[in-house]
């Protein structure tokens, strides 16, 4: 049936609210203005030259590039053999370890970043890399392993058992036939990654000390405390990031698929 | 057994990164405050009932509780049209269409914040409308207080709330509301009597997933809040980095996930009623 105009009227109020904060941050970022007015005075790239002559943020997005794709990676190698276990090999507690596996992302990040901080602290691994690393890898894992569970799921069993009957060793059909098929996913899940560790705030807000900060956190400070258009060239730059995330998971796996439930 | 050795090294980081740390939390829920504030051993619901007695508490929950419900309901109803557009619209366009509903999801939090705070702001667009088109003199309060904090949470549920209902609702068979259409309903009583009743348990799913995430939002209550609005969340992080007073804060995050768990467990019970 062809959407009456009732309907349509409502979703385009609908995609409205959706969008207009990125669209909003967008423009005032351009703004030549001292506050986060809107329509702003005039337009300029001051903010953003602002924003690359601060140190102190500047240091926070090298802490977080850095931080992100450490934690994509660790999520890659941890979380791709147990994705190939939970898709492809019989053994006991599969299921059980499949939702082991995801157990993270149903704690809220706030209990989460509590209880990593009541952990860490004690041992001197609060404000520091290991301390953070862990703490992203943890969420960032239950990710990779849901992607890539199904990346895997995907190519289809026959071309292993082929690579079998032709000589080749379980090891070596995995290695060679199904991770290069499953190689989209694999990009897909590592990009979605450096973007949980490169937006997670909640966790970080917890974990983070005055040597160490990530560009989240920092983000979150200057809006506690200021509304100059710096911020919203600094938000810009992590929606340009987000961005440019989802478009590269939408060319390889489809975003709506990989984010989803199932 | 070479499953489970594959799985070993993520197991491990979670091992240590969520199960320990979880674990030691509801331990340390169990310690007590001196009055010097200093954390001291023990094994007693002392810290817990000492929030249960408290009537802060009970405001924090209400707050909470009232705050994600009528957002959660708001978003719903908002994601629901657009559910419904990207059902009806031409195969081609359907990709964009979820793309655009789903993607503010990886906008973090605090930047589409910083977006309110130019349209809602005491400079930003609204009030500049309202004083362009001659209806105030002064701006009009929308952020700082619970009217940012509900539009701003209302939006951030909106894309979960999308999710799930393009999921629920891509499963619904057309042919029922073209057959209603055919026999002569009008597209309201289509979408009251046929539509709505369909995707009912969609809309009960969706609600019941943006009202858990509402419940644990920090961010959003935080900065639209600008200090002022208090929920269970804003609560638990004062607790724990302000007063410093772990067992309080640890305790209320238990009480927190408690009735998370009793929420979902109350879906569970709703969704195995024979219809």
């Amino acid at each position: 049936m062809r959407p009456g105009w009732v309907l349509r009227l409502a979703a385009i109020c609908g995609y409205g609210l959706l969008l207009a904060p990125a669209v909003l941050v967008c423009a005032i970022s351009f703004s030549a203005g001292d506050f986060l007015n809107f329509p702003p005075p005039g337009l300029s790239f001051r903010w953003y030259a602002a924003l690359v002559s601060n140190a102190e943020l500047m240091a926070a997005l090298r802490n977080s590039a850095v931080l992100a794709a450490l934690v994509a990676v660790i999520a890659l190698l941890a979380g791709g053999p147990a994705a190939y276990a939970i898709a492809r090999l019989e053994f006991p507690g599969r299921s059980a370890m499949a939702a082991f596996l995801a157990a993270p992302l149903l704690l809220p990040t706030l209990v989460l970043g509590l209880a990593l901080l009541l952990a860490l602290q004690p041992v001197k691994l609060a404000a520091t890399w290991p301390g953070l690393v862990l703490a992203h890898a943890m969420v960032a894992i239950p990710f990779a392993v849901r992607i890539m569970t199904t990346a895997f799921g995907a190519v289809p069993q026959d071309l292993e058992e082929a690579a079998w009957t032709l000589g080749a060793t379980p090891f070596q059909a995995a290695l060679r036939v199904t991770l290069p098929l499953a190689a989209p996913g694999a990009i897909a899940a590592g990009a979605l990654c450096f973007l949980v560790s490169f937006d997670e705030t909640v966790i970080s807000l917890f974990l983070v000390g005055p040597r160490l900060s990530t560009l989240p956190v920092e983000m979150f400070r200057y809006a506690e405390n200021r509304t100059d258009p710096l911020v919203a060239a600094l938000a810009m730059t992590l929606i340009v990031v987000a961005l440019a995330v989802v478009l590269l998971v939408e060319r390889l796996v489809g975003f709506t698929r990989a984010v989803g439930r199932n | 057994m070479i499953g489970l050795l594959l799985c070993l090294p993520a197991a491990l980081v979670l091992g240590v990164g969520f199960v320990w740390p979880v674990a030691l939390l509801a331990r340390i829920s169990l310690n007590r405050t001196t009055d010097m504030g200093a954390m001291e051993e023990a094994l007693s619901l002392e810290t817990m009932a000492k929030l249960v007695e408290d009537d802060f508490t009970w405001e924090l929950a209400w707050n909470t509780a009232t705050l994600s419900a009528t957002c959660g309901a708001i978003a719903v109803a908002l994601a629901l049209p657009v559910a419904l557009l990207i059902r009806s619209a031409p195969p081609q366009w359907r990709g964009l269409l979820s793309l655009m509903a789903v993607a503010p999801l990886l906008v973090s939090s605090t930047a589409r914040v910083v977006g309110w705070m130019a349209i809602l702001g005491d400079r930003g667009m609204i009030n500049a409308m309202l004083a362009f088109a001659g209806l105030t003199d002064d701006p009009v309060r929308l952020i700082n207080n619970w009217t940012g904090v509900r539009i701003g949470l209302t939006e951030s549920l909106m894309p979960y709330a999308c999710l799930v209902l393009i999921a629920g609702l891509g499963r619904l068979d057309s042919r029922l509301e073209e057959a209603a259409a055919t026999l002569g309903a009008t597209r309201t009583r289509t979408f009251l009597r046929v539509t709505l009743p369909l995707a009912a348990p969609a809309l009960a799913a969706a609600f019941l997933l943006v009202f858990v995430l509402g419940v644990s939002a920090f961010v959003t209550p935080r900065l639209m809040g600008g200090g002022r609005v208090f929920v269970v969340a804003t609560e638990i992080f004062d607790l724990a980095l302000e007063t410093v007073d772990w067992p309080a804060a640890a305790a209320m995050a238990m009480l927190l996930l408690g009735s998370l768990a009793l929420a979902m467990a109350l879906r569970a019970v709703v969704a195995r009623v024979p219809r």
